[in-house]
């Protein structure tokens, strides 16, 4: 990575502790004072030592009470430091994760759609603990080492600043050696963290797909493919660790030939009388003390390109392209509820293009249904009448306002909709329920309940509303699915109702009950409804065929049959055994 | 008790013993050090040898090289052990997992599934790889500084030995009390991943209903709680440190403190209190280093339950031993069977028929009256709660399950594609499937003139066939099923996306297939009155088994589902 582009990704980091400024400011202030009291109490030893050889009783009293206030603070001021960089890193950690979380709220459907979901899942989990535990290990090492490197450097001053001044000049020897091994490492740590990505989105679909995966015996091939990824993985994981481990011995080995440097030249200079063995000692003793903390944190700079690396990965998630902003535009106006679809193009991003210069007006109240064949682009329309998508060109415009121009969510309040692909959160029936209308009480869900014809099932569960559900569970039929997402939709009592196959998995007798309290639902209110079952939108009052991204007839079930074309036959298959 | 997580060792004995021993000798040689400078500084500079100093230079240099190279091994043989180990335990967790029955899997949860393969073992090998470096450095030192304390002082040693102790019992307190916390800031993780999954894969019914927000808040919530969760456990691994470090000058001051009478009594020498107090401050800087690695090991203690707990869950289906080649003519039976998912209401009741080879079996019935249930028993996806399923002579318990489920084509409900092509799709069902016969299973599936259109068998399809509209999903499940010529072909309402015509193709292509028993699930009477036998479920038991004509005679829940949809259908 770039220097710039890293010292972008670093203060990106950083600057999610800034919340807690406050524990940023303990959190030195308590590593300075625990460095101070650090290099205080060998100090201490020392004056008791002499004071016992000098037999002072009384100032061996005062030394040893001291030790014991120094090692207590000391203790104490460690204890604190702790706490404040626990505090920044998991609480920056928590931000990082609302913010990937948010980011998944404000993605394009267009991305979602095309992108692994269990890479996604990755770096909210795996990305954000590395980080989370670079931060702690920075904030815990980085401090009291500087600071230590400091105050030994002022030791050393007041005791032979030549010496002081070679040994700072020999730094950038080790200091070249570390920088050199991060930065190769950093590549091994990206690439490690990428391979987890990918393995972890293998296991995602695989694992929520186990049924299929089952039915094809796909065990042994999936087996051959995770251990693939995994040798990759673990290919990535073993060059990152090594590399990284190697700085501490590396600038270890630095400094022990500047150690042997200056006790060669040292050596040769009390030989020739220039130095005393004294001063020779001397010098070597902090030689030794200063490269200690240099050690360690270059060995903290490399661990931390592990973080760098998992930061960066959720900074470009972060960074993608949301949708265009809407929260400074206006809602959408109430209105009867008359949709118009204006000259609208539409190709999916990458594909060619699959609606074209399509118009239609519906009228408010209006039940229009959409039928034809499978890919004709039936979903698309609901796609982009939600708003999942938007158009390439042309708009839709609600009671006379283009719905470009208005906030999305405003939009999407005014609709409810029944997908074919059901999907049910995990939690229990009640939560799921409650999506439609997070205000209904419980005389409200058993009311839709009952219009779904789910009492009898819903009644026979040991918790019955708070039985916990998932879409993964397969404890719940289809059809019960999709009930629940018509109650859920009917809770909403929305201004206009999408059905895309809403029923297609529930029996044809629970069907055409169902139906009536869609009628119910559906009076007065705008309808779009696409369902293969033509005898459930016979008494549409517009019909739309469409084919290949086009409508090719329109028009009610009479006309259209009188017409004799497409619909016609269509309809007639259904009973032509 | 299933796997044991040591045993991923195994492999990497050498290596696991190798780094600690290669570390111990890096230890050593930094030990050697003084010694050499000192007989630079006694010999050399005392009696004006320059060669002799400079012997010792290099002798220096050379300790450093030997000890780089001792410390390099180490890392590496730590390194490898750690990621080897880590390897073979996430492969052999994946093929746990996947031996696991739907509803072991069901039960235990997908996320927290991914969580363990992913978080938790990176957390277990971190743990490996600073155990193994530190395994045996630190004791080294520690024991090592003890008894050289005893060489100089055996009186005063035993401060050591009352502190050692002690300083154990306190890292040993602090892991037993964080252990089950960092458990719990793991399980915490998993409702993250939960939800995260949840709003990935929900995205459209969250928009439509405007609920990201509300998601948010609750995700805020979860997190939070993980926070607090983080924050205490954090708490209590930050006391380490601190007692540690008062503890061992703590020491200090005593060695001091009784050195000093021993001295006045003579007993002791200044020189002597003041290497105990160098041995004491070796102990403390080994100690401090451990102590940061503690919170790694406590960590890595709590993941490997986890995980050791997923493999401890045996597989509630055993597998059969019975292999070969399907035979009989009687494809399926069922005898009295029933099962119930959790303690629920049973979802069948006392189901009992017989279905001859080559025969074609309609099931029909409510919503949640069982079809997807029954239908589930025969690629033996569950297990009857009682009675007894038989395909083909033999109970599916005795069958493999890969024999049995390789008899078996099945298409589900939900029709689930794979990231990939669209030949990659049909492999996965037959390995060695050539063009032609993919060619030839997508033409019967009536798939073959939308793939051509998309750009043929490299049509790469995305996660779940996102890029697919709902028919041409199904229309390339039935496909994938259909390639591998099974002899019980079961479709489960997998053309409720299709129009009608589509789904009169791909059902006039399948009768066509010889001597394939068939299960076709559905809601349509349509799709099933041309079946040999249609079984009709109600509320999970059969209300009724024969031929359209028959249960038209006789049985009241298919007359009137046939007459809900034939009523309002002309």
């Amino acid at each position: 990575m770039k220097g710039n582009a890293y010292i972008h990704t670093v203060s990106k980091m950083l600057s999610y502790t800034k919340g807690a400024r406050a524990y940023l400011v303990l959190s030195l202030a308590m590593a300075l004072l625990s460095v101070i009291s650090t290099l205080f109490f060998p100090m201490l030893t020392g004056y008791a030592v002499d004071a016992i050889s000098a037999f002072d009783g009384e100032s061996f009293i005062i030394c040893i009470a001291a030790m014991g206030a120094v090692a207590l603070s000391t203790a104490l001021f460690q204890f604190v430091m702790n706490i404040a960089n626990n505090r920044l890193s998991y609480a920056a950690s928590m931000e990082i994760r609302k913010d990937v979380f948010r980011q998944i709220g404000r993605l394009p459907l267009s991305y979602l759609d095309s992108h692994p979901h269990g890479d996604i899942v990755s770096r909210m989990i795996g990305d954000v603990d590395q980080v989370s535990d670079g931060l702690l290990l920075g904030f815990t090492q980085l401090f009291t080492g500087v600071l230590t490197i400091a105050g030994t450097i002022i030791c050393m001053f007041t005791v032979s600043w030549q010496v002081t001044v070679v040994v700072i000049l020999t730094t950038p020897l080790s200091l070249f050696a570390a920088s050199f091994i991060a930065k190769k490492t950093f590549t091994f740590f990206y690439r490690q963290s990428e391979s987890r990505g990918e393995q972890t989105a293998f296991v995602d679909e695989m694992i929520s797909a186990s049924h299929t995966a089952a039915a094809f015996g796909m065990e042994k091939g999936n087996q051959d493919r995770f251990d693939d990824i995994n040798r990759r993985w673990a290919h990535n994981s073993l060059l990152a660790t090594f590399f990284s481990s190697l700085t501490n011995p590396v600038t270890r080995f630095v400094n022990s030939l500047v150690y042997m440097a200056v006790a060669l030249s040292g050596g040769l200079a009390a030989v020739a009388g220039i130095m005393t063995i004294g001063g020779l000692s001397c010098i070597l003793v902090y030689a030794s003390q200063y490269a200690k903390p240099f050690n360690e944190i270059s060995g903290v700079v490399t661990e931390f390109q592990n973080a760098v690396a998992s930061a960066d990965r959720i900074f470009r998630f972060l960074d993608e392209e949301k949708e265009s902003d809407d929260s400074m535009l206006p809602d959408i106006p109430e209105g009867e509820g008359s949709v118009e679809f204006r000259n609208i193009s539409f190709g999916y991003p990458g594909s060619r293009i699959l609606i074209n210069d399509f118009s239609i007006a519906v009228k408010p109240g209006m039940k229009v249904a959409i039928v034809g064949p499978t890919g004709a682009g039936k979903t698309t329309m609901i796609n982009l009448l939600m708003r999942f998508y938007d158009p390439v060109s042309g708009t839709i415009a609600v009671d006379g306002h283009d719905y470009l121009l208005f906030r999305r969510n405003s939009l999407r309040k005014r609709f409810a909709m029944v997908l074919q692909d059901t999907w049910l959160k995990s939690g229990s029936i009640k939560d799921n329920l409650l999506l439609g209308n997070p205000e209904a009480d419980d005389e409200m869900l058993w009311d839709v309940i009952r219009r779904c014809h789910l009492d009898g099932y819903i009644s026979s569960l040991p918790r019955d509303l708070d039985e916990w559900i998932s879409d993964e569970s397969e404890a719940i039929s289809a059809g019960q699915k999709q009930l629940i997402s018509i109650a859920r939709a009917m809770l909403a009592e929305p201004d206009m109702l999408i059905l895309d196959e809403a029923t297609s998995s529930v029996d044809t007798r629970t069907e055409a009950l169902i139906q009536e309290a869609f009628d119910t639902l559906m009076k007065g209110r705008t309808s779009f409804v696409i369902a293969h079952r033509l005898s459930t939108i016979r008494n549409s009052d517009l019909i739309l065929v469409m084919k290949d991204g086009n409508i090719i007839e329109k028009g009610t079930h009479s006309q259209l049959m009188a017409a004799g074309g497409f619909y016609s036959e269509l309809y007639n298959s259904q009973f032509s055994h | 008790m299933g796997t044991r997580l040591s045993s991923f060792l195994k492999g990497h004995r050498a290596e696991a013993v190798m780094a600690p021993l290669f570390k111990l000798l890096e230890a050593v040689f930094e030990l050697l050090v003084p010694l050499v400078v000192a007989s630079l500084i006694d010999i050399g500079i005392a009696n004006g040898d320059t060669r002799y100093i400079a012997r010792m230079a290099l002798l220096l240099v050379v300790l450093a090289a030997v000890g780089l190279a001792s410390s390099v091994t180490a890392q590496y043989f730590s390194a490898r052990a750690a990621t080897g180990f880590a390897e073979k335990m996430k492969s052999a967790l994946f093929m746990h997992i996947q031996s696991l029955s739907e509803k072991d899997r069901d039960e235990i949860g997908t996320s927290t599934l991914i969580t363990r393969l992913t978080s938790d073992a990176t957390l277990v090998q971190n743990g490996i790889n600073m155990f193994l470096r530190l395994a045996m450095r630190s004791p080294f030192v520690v024991f090592g500084a003890a008894i050289m304390a005893f060489t100089v002082d055996s009186t005063l040693a035993w401060i050591f030995v009352i502190v050692i102790p002690v300083l154990s019992m306190i890292v040993a307190v602090i892991m037993m009390a964080t252990v089950p916390m960092y458990r719990r800031v793991q399980n915490a993780l998993d409702g993250v991943a939960q939800r995260t999954r949840d709003n990935l894969k929900g995205a459209r019914v969250l928009r439509a209903f405007c609920r990201t927000e509300d998601e948010e808040k609750a995700f805020s919530l979860d997190i939070q709680s993980m926070y607090s969760l983080q924050m205490l456990s954090g708490r209590i691994s930050a006391l380490l440190n601190p007692l540690t470090y008062a503890m061992i000058n703590g020491a200090v001051a005593a060695i001091i403190w009784f050195g000093r009478e021993r001295f006045m009594l003579s007993l002791i020498e200044i020189g002597s209190i003041v290497a105990l107090v160098n041995y004491m401050n070796q102990i403390l800087a080994e100690l401090v280093k451990l102590a940061n690695l503690i919170v790694t090991i406590s960590r890595a203690v709590a993941s490997g339950k986890r995980i050791q707990a997923v493999f401890d869950r045996e597989p509630s289906m055993k597998d059969g031993t019975e292999t070969g080649k399907a035979d009989d003519e009687i494809a399926v039976a069922f005898d009295s069977v029933s099962l119930s998912y959790n303690d629920a209401e049973p979802s069948l009741k006392d189901i009992s028929f017989i279905v001859r080879k080559g025969e074609c079996i309609g099931i029909i019935g409510g919503t949640g009256s069982g079809k997807t249930t029954l239908i589930n028993l025969i690629p033996r996806f569950y297990d009857a709660t009682a009675g007894s399923v038989t395909v083909f002579g033999r109970n599916v318990q005795n069958w493999t399950l890969s024999s049995l489920r390789s008899m078996i084509g099945v298409v589900p409900q939900k029709a689930v594609l794979f990231k990939g092509t669209v030949r990659d799709n049909m492999l996965f069902a037959k390995e060695n499937a050539s063009d032609e016969e993919i060619e030839a299973a997508l033409k019967m599936a009536s798939a073959y003139s939308f793939v051509e259109e998309k750009g043929g068998l490299g049509f790469a399809i995305e996660q779940r066939g996102q890029n697919l509209s709902g028919g041409q999903r199904q229309r390339l499940a039935i496909a994938r099923a259909l390639i591998r010529q099974p002899d019980i072909l079961i479709l489960d309402d997998s053309t409720s996306a299709l129009d009608f015509k589509t789904e009169a193709e791909v059902r006039k292509s399948i009768s066509s297939i010889e001597d394939s028993t068939v299960f076709i699930v559905s809601q349509r009477v349509s799709s099933v009155m041309h079946a040999d036998k249609i079984i009709v479920l109600d509320k999970g038991s059969m209300a009724g088994i024969g031929t359209h004509q028959e249960l038209l005679s006789d049985c009241p829940v298919y007359q009137e589902i046939f007459y809900s949809q034939t009523g309002e259908g002309k």
